[in-house]
């Protein structure tokens, strides 16, 4: 096992970058969903209402299904992927992995941010009305910033769950940890339960990780 | 229209989970060979041996994979699964007057390649064909004994592609298997490895141009090109040399003599050859000459 820490490294490399970006593109996404499903026009509450009850209530195998292998029939790839840094290879896996991951957890960041919005006073959002700011500006100023900071621990949550999720990429084409780890067991059968510890010890770092960075946002807020 | 077809794909990958797609050509709508359970038991095998208290049981677990045309497959209403590595098994379990086609005897458990070495070890399954290669570090913790057949890699590709080989794809992604050794020897040859979960799934991206091509064992590939005649076409030559064997309990030493024992038996009476043609022959491998046992341990 010693002798193949490069692979590890490698597989937790994919892992940990897949995770970032779809984090970043979820948290995103979330945002403008919670933004729909608490705003004022009705269409787009029932378009966000929609899309977080379908999406949320898919497995997430599904939806990666789906991108890999009905959507080329549809005409949607991603072929057109290729981006090469150092030793790593981002190209249609990656892609399709990361388009699957954030369309799948913004439902579960946006539903995590609702249960911050509605833990704001409704006084907060009618005295922001009272002094003239627009609904974008209610949103951004005054709920969101708010809302945040009481939907810290749930939003931790749903980035952990999706940082485990990302091994279902390795099923899928990409060499992230949990392919690095079964190709490992097959070329190295007789060290299996060391593989499966390394991995274990890996996964638990960077969760432990995503936890400690929760943690130290919960503190800084505390007076919310 | 489209929109129907692409939930038509999503329902299939679904129902068949990309085994039962891999059916079609590849030999498996034929009966097995119809092997006779030999009655000679009785101290044919030395007291205490596995061989004599498999015998004297009556009863056999027997690893097999599910999921491979022409090697080991079983279709959904299927009792027993179809393939070589199933023929040799039958071989096997006859020797021990063990009717194979009995299942209330015979129990072909499912191996899938992560699960062979757990299976023997906790004695789950007495003996493994499930497209097993010899390695010597699967041998530190199982026996292997054999090889009944040895496999090369070749490439599989769309039938228009100029591709003549794995030479052709240095720094290309090329799909097999995770876990498998086909993806290490795609890596070693130059090409960037990409896993999927099963082969079937591989053929569909080549097909739908995400990979130019795909690599395993030859007699999968072809397997492969037979249910999509026309559209794929397996190139180049084999790139590397499988050993595949049956694996047994470390424990049991004594088996591996009587693998390879029965083994020479069929390549000599002509039944191991007879078997390669039921099973592979359909997707157009030549029947070769049987290959030369490794000694045992």
């Amino acid at each position: 096992m010693l002798d193949n820490l490069d692979e590890l490294f490698k597989g937790f490399g994919y892992t940990l970058f897949l995770f970032l970006v779809s984090a970043v593109a979820s948290l995103v996404l979330g945002t403008v969903l919670v933004a729909m499903r608490v705003g004022p026009i009705g269409v787009l509450r029932a378009v966000g209402a929609i899309y977080v009850s379908v999406v949320r209530n898919t497995p997430l195998v599904l939806i990666f299904i789906f991108f890999h292998f009905a959507a080329p029939i549809l005409g949607i790839n991603f072929r057109w992927v290729q981006v090469h840094v150092g030793g790593f290879d981002f190209t249609s896996a990656f892609a399709t992995a990361f388009v699957a991951l954030s369309l799948y957890t913004a439902c579960f960041v946006c539903e995590a941010l609702r249960s911050g919005v509605n833990a704001v006073p409704m006084g907060q959002a009618e005295a922001a009305r009272a002094i003239g700011l627009p609904f974008g500006g209610v949103m951004t100023q005054v709920v969101l910033p708010q809302a945040v900071r009481a939907s810290v621990p749930p939003l931790a949550s749903a980035l952990i769950a999706m940082l485990k999720n990302t091994s279902v990429a390795g099923v899928f084409f990409l060499a992230e940890a949990l392919a690095t780890m079964r190709g490992l067991t097959n070329d190295y059968s007789s060290e299996r339960i060391g593989i499966f510890a390394c991995f274990a010890v890996g996964y638990i770092l960077l969760v432990e990780i995503v936890s400690m960075i929760s943690l130290g946002f919960e503190r800084r807020w505390r007076i919310a | 229209m489209r929109w129907r077809k692409a939930f038509a794909a999503t329902a299939a990958t679904l129902v068949v989970a990309g085994s039962l797609a891999a059916c079609g050509d590849a030999g498996n709508d034929k009966e097995g060979r119809d092997v006779k359970a030999k009655s000679d038991c009785d101290g044919k095998f030395e007291d205490g041996s596995r061989m004599a208290e498999l015998a004297d049981a009556g009863k056999i677990n027997v690893g097999v994979k599910y999921d491979q045309p022409g090697l080991g497959f079983k279709g959904a209403t299927d009792d027993v699964p179809s393939g070589f590595d199933i023929e040799i098994a039958k071989l096997l379990v006859a020797d021990l007057c063990i009717d194979p086609a009995d299942t209330s005897k015979v129990n072909w458990e499912e191996t899938i390649s992560d699960n062979r070495e757990p299976f023997l070890e906790s004695g789950k399954v007495d003996i493994v064909l499930a497209s097993y290669s010899i390695t010597e570090d699967r041998q530190k913790v199982v026996g292997q004994a054999g090889p009944y057949m040895v496999t090369g890699q070749q490439v599989l590709v769309k039938a228009d592609s100029d591709i003549t080989g794995i030479d052709d794809l240095k720094g290309k992604e090329v799909c097999s298997v995770t876990g498998s050794t086909s993806l290490e020897n795609v890596k070693a040859k130059g090409a960037k490895g990409v896993g999927a979960d099963s082969y079937s799934e591989c053929a569909e991206k080549v097909l739908d141009g995400t990979y130019r091509a795909m690599s395993t064992d030859g007699t999968i590939l072809a397997g492969l090109a037979a249910q999509n005649e026309g559209q794929l076409k397996v190139v180049g030559d084999q790139f590397s040399e499988e050993n595949i064997g049956v694996g047994f309990s470390k424990d049991r030493p004594e088996m591996c003599e009587w693998i390879d024992g029965v083994l020479s038996k069929s390549f000599e009476d002509g039944s191991w050859a007879d078997a390669f043609e039921l099973t592979l022959g359909p997707s157009g491998v030549d029947t070769p000459e049987p290959p030369t046992l490794q000694p045992c341990k």
